[in-house]
């Protein structure tokens, strides 16, 4: 298997000698795998490839109008044979293909947590995971260790060989969180949450970018996935938790504020509701969970009453969030936009409507016999 | 009085003096060279007192020859402007390493790519086929012109304004900065407050409204208007891919005016369909945009896989191989394209269930097109090929569309598209589909046809300089961006910190240069070409020894295409004619009923270019004005009843004469 | 012609030389596509129309802790509504039978009798709109009224630019009365008025009914 794979991989070593590929050399197993998936296909479909590239130079070179010695036949226009041959032998190649697609979409969807850490690693129930929250920031990258207290911005440790756990978010738009020695990429969407299993093999600093553009300062969305042993990622764990700095709610709203190139920050201690938080969209004081509105939503909504409780469900509909720069100041009454008025600032003439008496809802405040909901999304969903 | 904001605010909107950018110098250079070239223009068509001759037999011409060139003449036009931007990024992707900035701002660049892709698909590659198709679909289906004359007309021009306002983007205010499919938040009025989005909005529906109806008017002409005699299986392989492109933009092209419909309400009165808050959903924006986005890359090549059809055939001296085979390939992809669109997101993380059949059903398409393939090089095996500009362009294209196929098959494996989906493994997979497929089927088809048009040949050398530029170029340029896919790299990066890289956009940059040097070459073909027109001049019509029953009517065609109706009695109709000794008719000459030309599609186009600028700028007088104004004109067009002659029978004899004629002064 | 008699030579009716031509003008009746035209383009539309149902499909039940279909729609007002459009159909159809008799005065007649159904369907929704917005339960409230008011919305213009184009097409049968080009014109603008109605079926059941029922 591994000469087949040597030799497979011949014309792109030779195609990449020199450079670093980093997808065809990849340091964790996820990664390897969809390598291999990668040249498996690439080899079945050269299957057919080749020959009509061949036969297209051969006919080409053959049958110019110079060579009055080759035969030329101006009717011939149809054959059964040929015919049948030219659609099944694409066909038979997609058959092998969707079935080896089926198999690896299902063994490798970065929503499963993984079945091995290395070939013939089996990981056993109970394995010691570490998890990561992972957020998308303007633009940077936020790493929350929740079993740990920690927090980074735009560096990631993992031990190697110990499958990782990723939920990733966004605070604004959509990102794609990618580091390409460990494994694919998932993207990053805000009130939602996807996930990716993965584990690095082999001790080193990786690249990590973001792979789906999100603004001006995309180009410098990028963080060191450092790769360590079990030993020294707990020495980066110790370090990272001496720091004194706390990811605290106001903290994470002055971080989330746009921002370009940013150094690595290492924050040793972080508010533990805080990346459920950001999922929910309601870091901010006064802001309601979209957890709690989508429970609201299934049962129904809130009716009339709730009609003008607007400004605690505002999040970034009429502004980039945490800037004032372009945005419009902040109004304290629930407002409406409209054509003339878009930046929704308060013209109505009448004051709104008093709202029925009803729970105050809105940040934090636990709604009767709505506790225990769920997350926003666990899986987003294509409907 | 001017200095009240309130009242210059309701007079010219969020429209101020800072909108021009006289800040960035690179373009104030441009509109300097667009406006001295502009000026020129002008100039030179008053100097010669064109103004009147292009305003009625081109601008107010509801013949569809006429708009085929136009909209040619568009596309060619954008895609000047649309290189031009490829050539910025290339650049400023080979010098942005080690610590420099590169020469664009990221408010520049982030508009550079975004324009870029727009202008390609919307306003270079459909203006283009669409542009062929309107030429040669009534010409092969022995039609007097399409089914609704004015029709055409009006969406060349809402096209054209579609256009103007992309342009316009460029001097007054930006364009988006969203990248060209314009993924919610990022496009929404939180993120993109400035007017860029809104140029994309405006541009692309007005223009779409031009596709769609243009569509219309393309798939009744093909389904009523065919010469007697010509059933469904036996309309030449072009007109069959026309109509399946023309069935997908009827049916993709509403898709796009809604879910920009949608956006431009959230921007604009602030509803929530794809914002984070109250409810909305940015991942219904995303499958929308693709459930059109995935037949617009096939409304795209359809029509270059029938050009090369028929070049194929045509120089091979043979008849297609596989006729009924092609045919069927050709609708199965049609119905497929609507079946793959999430293949563009494998990474939103649907469930493997879900990936994998969007996966499958993405590799199918390659079996009916593997299939078009294959009759291609049958069709040349036992032929007698002649290398003439549209064949090479069609062997380049067989080679290289392959690869780019591959490569696409590759992406529809799921776990294979997470390691490779953003990268510039993908920008190389879709330039090498587009630029093999649907560019050198728009070259081959231009160099195919344009005796038709004209009544001379382009000229060989400056063709075969710009083919050889073209295709060199085009692996120079994107062969390094597989490589490159395969380091890690994403797309719409502006700046990198891996020094490494940097030898492979060098590469990229060379590669557009020799595709720069193509179309440069290229323009230089056609104005040889112009200049020696005696030299190349074909008089009879059917330069090639073609097939096809366009070939059968004189280069140019009269403007009523055929002084008799066409009678088919098989599928390659003018090869038929030849080989069984037809003898063109010398007398016996009807009046011919045709459209009238009229001025309502430019005046309305107008009219909607200034409704678009008013209502990106918030100018809301002038958008009221300017809509009723829309509807007075529409209703007005409506009250003129008269709007056919008759060609009378001097006119018809006389042309018929001079063309008998030509072909004597041949013989 | 002198040239005549040669054409006649040249097109032989020999069996082994086919006829490769008409002699006649075989003129295509003038407009005789654009019944299929039109009818094409109001498949595109109804696509416009599938988008904007599969929106209100996706994003109907987001309320976002505001109002529900239950606490927002009046439907014995919605049922009236659909009354007067249903019944402009028909009137529409009697419209078109007495076209085909060639009365103008009668066809005049039920289109202005479809006219005064089809404006007093728009001034319900008006009413409906009016009132809702008035409630608070505006298009930017939520996602679901969002989805609401642009379905409800679009169709509501379609039935206005409908009424727009039915008082020009009743100017110009009283100009020029019921010639080839205005009676074609009526067909397709029947078309349109009854395709608007096909798409307020679907409405009224999957907005309102189910909305309410749910």
């Amino acid at each position: 298997m591994n000469r087949i794979r040597t030799f497979a991989l011949l014309p792109f070593i030779v195609l990449l000698s020199g450079c670093n590929a980093v997808v065809l050399h990849p340091s964790g197993d996820v990664a390897v795998q969809q390598r291999d998936l990668v040249i498996i296909s690439t080899i079945l479909m050269l299957l057919i490839i080749v020959p009509v590239m061949a036969l297209t130079v051969f006919f080409a070179w053959r049958y110019r109008h110079t060579n009055t010695s080759a035969t030329y036949e101006p009717d011939w226009d149809h054959s059964t044979h040929l015919e049948l041959i030219i659609w099944s032998a694409p066909l038979l190649i997609i058959i092998c293909l969707g079935a080896l697609t089926w198999m690896a979409t299902h063994l490798l969807d970065p929503f499963r947590p993984i079945g091995r850490t290395a070939p013939g690693q089996v990981v056993e129930h109970g394995t010691k995971t570490l998890k990561v929250n992972v957020v998308a920031l303007d633009w940077k990258w936020l790493f929350i260790y929740p079993d740990y207290g920690i927090a980074t911005v735009n560096e990631l440790a993992a031990p190697v060989d110990e499958p990782i756990d990723f939920q990733i978010t966004s605070s604004s738009v959509m990102n794609s969180f990618f580091v390409p020695a460990l494994a694919g990429q998932v993207y990053a969407m805000p009130g939602m949450q996807t996930k990716l299993h993965a584990v690095i093999n082999k001790p080193g600093v990786y690249e990590g970018i973001s792979a789906n553009y999100s603004g001006a300062g995309f180009s410098g969305m990028h963080f060191k996935f450092h790769g360590l042993s079990a030993g020294d990622f707990d020495k980066w764990v110790a370090e990272v938790k001496s720091g004194t700095d706390k990811l605290s709610r106001e903290k994470y709203l002055q971080l989330e504020k746009p921002s370009e190139n940013v150094p690595v920050i290492k924050f040793g201690a972080v508010d533990a509701g805080l990346y459920k938080a950001i999922l929910n969209m309601c870091v901010e004081p006064g802001k309601m969970c979209m957890n709690e509105m989508s429970a609201i939503d299934a049962k129904g909504g809130l009716g009339l009453a709730g009609i003008r409780n607007v400004l605690p469900l505002e999040y970034d509909k009429y502004a980039r969030r945490g800037s004032t720069v372009l945005g419009p100041k902040k109004t304290p009454v629930a407002s409406i936009c409209t054509k003339t008025n878009p930046e929704g600032v308060n013209v109505e003439k009448t004051p709104p409507k008093p709202v029925k008496a009803m729970p105050v809802l809105g940040a934090g405040l636990p709604q009767p016999g709505l506790s225990n909901q769920s997350p926003a999304s666990q899986r987003p969903s294509n409907s | 009085m001017f200095n009240n904001p309130d009242l210059l605010k309701a007079i010219f909107g969020r429209l101020t003096l800072e909108s021009l950018p006289f800040h960035e110098p690179i373009l104030v250079v441009t509109f300097l060279a667009v406006a001295l070239g502009g000026a020129a223009v002008v100039g030179a068509i008053t100097y010669y007192r064109l103004w009147s001759y292009l305003w009625r037999e081109w601008f107010t011409s509801v013949d569809h020859k006429r708009i085929g060139v136009m909209y040619i003449v568009l596309g060619l036009v954008m895609l000047l402007r649309g290189f031009s931007d490829a050539l910025m990024m290339r650049l400023q992707q080979a010098v942005a390493f080690n610590g420099s900035e590169g020469y664009l701002p990221a408010h520049h660049y982030d508009q550079i790519f975004t324009a870029h892709g727009v202008i390609m698909i919307f306003f270079v590659a459909m203006p283009l086929v669409t542009g062929l198709m309107n030429y040669v679909v009534p010409l092969q289906i022995g039609a007097r012109d399409v089914a609704f004359p004015f029709l055409n007309n009006f969406s060349f021009w809402m096209t054209a304004a579609g256009a103007v306002l992309v342009m316009m983007s460029l001097f007054v205010g930006e364009f988006a900065r969203t990248g060209w499919l314009a993924y919610p938040p990022l496009s929404n009025i939180g993120y993109s407050p400035d007017v860029g989005v809104d140029y994309y909005i405006w541009s692309l529906q007005i223009a779409g409204i031009g596709t769609l109806l243009s569509g219309v008017n393309l798939v009744a002409t093909i389904v009523k208007m065919r010469a007697p005699g010509m059933t469904m299986m036996k309309m030449p392989v072009f007109t069959w891919t026309a109509l399946c492109t023309n069935v997908l933009i009827v049916a993709a092209f509403p898709v796009l005016t809604a879910v920009l419909a949608m956006l431009s309400l959230d921007r604009y009165v602030g509803t929530d369909f794809f914002t984070n808050d109250f409810g909305g959903s940015p991942m219904m924006y995303v499958n929308l945009i693709w459930i059109w986005g995935h037949p617009e890359v096939y409304i795209l090549v359809l029509p270059a896989f029938g050009v090369f059809s028929e070049v194929t055939s045509t120089f091979s001296g043979k008849r297609l191989f596989g006729y009924t085979s092609m045919v069927y390939a050709t609708v199965v992809i049609t119905i497929l394209s609507y079946l793959v669109w999430l293949h563009h997101f494998f990474t939103m993380g649907s469930g493997a269930s879900v990936n994998s059949f969007f996966g499958i059903t993405t590799m199918i398409i390659s079996i009916p097109t593997g299939a078009k393939l294959f009759n291609w090089l049958f069709t040349m095996y036992h032929g007698r090929i002649r290398y003439e500009l549209p064949m090479m362009w069609t062997v380049a294209f067989m080679l290289t569309f392959v690869l780019g196929g591959m490569t696409g098959v590759l992406l529809a494996v799921p776990p294979a598209d997470f390691v490779l989906h953003n990268s510039l493994f993908l920008i190389a997979h879709f330039h090498n589909v587009i630029i093999g497929g649907v560019v050198f089927g728009a070259f081959a088809g231009i160099a195919y046809w344009f005796p038709k048009v004209t009544g001379f040949k382009l000229d060989p050398f400056w063709g075969k300089l710009s083919f050889w530029f073209w295709v060199s170029g085009f692996y120079f340029a994107f062969m390094p961006l597989y490589v490159l896919g395969f380091m890690g790299v994403t797309r719409r990066l502006r700046v990198f910190h891996d020094p490494s890289l940097q030898i492979w956009f060098v590469i990229a940059g060379f590669g557009a240069f020799l595709i720069l040097l193509g179309i440069l070459a290229f323009l230089v073909q056609i104005v040889v070409s112009i200049r020696n027109r005696e030299a190349l001049r074909d008089v009879t019509g059917d330069p090639w020894n073609a097939r096809t029953l366009e070939w059968s009517t004189s280069s140019p065609p009269p403007p009523y295409n055929f002084a008799f109706t066409p009678v088919i009695h098989d599928n390659d109709a003018w090869w038929d004619m030849k080989k069984r000794g037809y003898e063109r008719p010398l007398g016996g000459f009807n009046p011919i009923h045709m459209p009238k030309n009229t001025a309502a599609g430019i005046i309305l186009a107008g009219i909607s270019v200034v409704f678009g600028f008013a209502m990106i700028w918030y100018i809301w007088w002038l958008a009221a004005l300017s809509f009723v104004a829309l509807i007075a004109t529409t209703i007005g067009h409506t009250f003129n009843y008269n709007r056919d002659f008759y060609i009378p029978v001097d006119e018809v004899v006389h042309c018929e004469r001079a063309r008998t004629q030509l072909l004597s002064g041949q013989a | 012609m002198d040239a005549t008699a040669t054409t006649m030579e040249g097109v032989s009716k020999t069996p082994d030389v086919p006829v490769f031509y008409l002699e006649e003008e075989h003129a295509h009746a003038e407009g005789g596509s654009t019944m299929l035209g039109f009818w094409i383009y109001l498949m595109s539309d109804c696509l416009i129309f599938a988008c904007l149902f599969a929106t209100y499909g996706v994003l109907g039940g987001s309320y976002a802790a505001g109002p529900s279909p239950k606490d927002l729609f009046d439907l014995p007002l919605v049922a009236v509504n659909t009354a007067m459009l249903l019944l402009s159909s028909i009137t529409y159809g009697f419209a078109v039978l007495a076209m085909d008799k060639g009365r103008v005065g009668q066809t005049q007649a039920w289109l202005a009798v479809t006219a005064v159904f089809g404006a007093a369907f728009i001034g319900l929704e008006l009413h409906e709109f009016a009132h809702m917005i008035q409630e608070g339960a505006t298009p930017q409230r939520s996602a679901f009224l969002s989805a609401f008011f642009t379905l409800v919305g679009t169709h509501g213009l379609h039935v206005t630019c409908g009424l727009i184009w039915l008082g020009t097409l009743m100017v110009q049968v009283a100009r020029r009365g019921l010639i080839e080009a205005n009676k074609r014109r009526l067909m397709c603008l029947s078309m349109f008025w009854h395709f608007l109605d096909v798409v307020w079926i679907g409405v009224f059941t999957f907005v309102y009914l189910m909305g309410v029922l749910r």
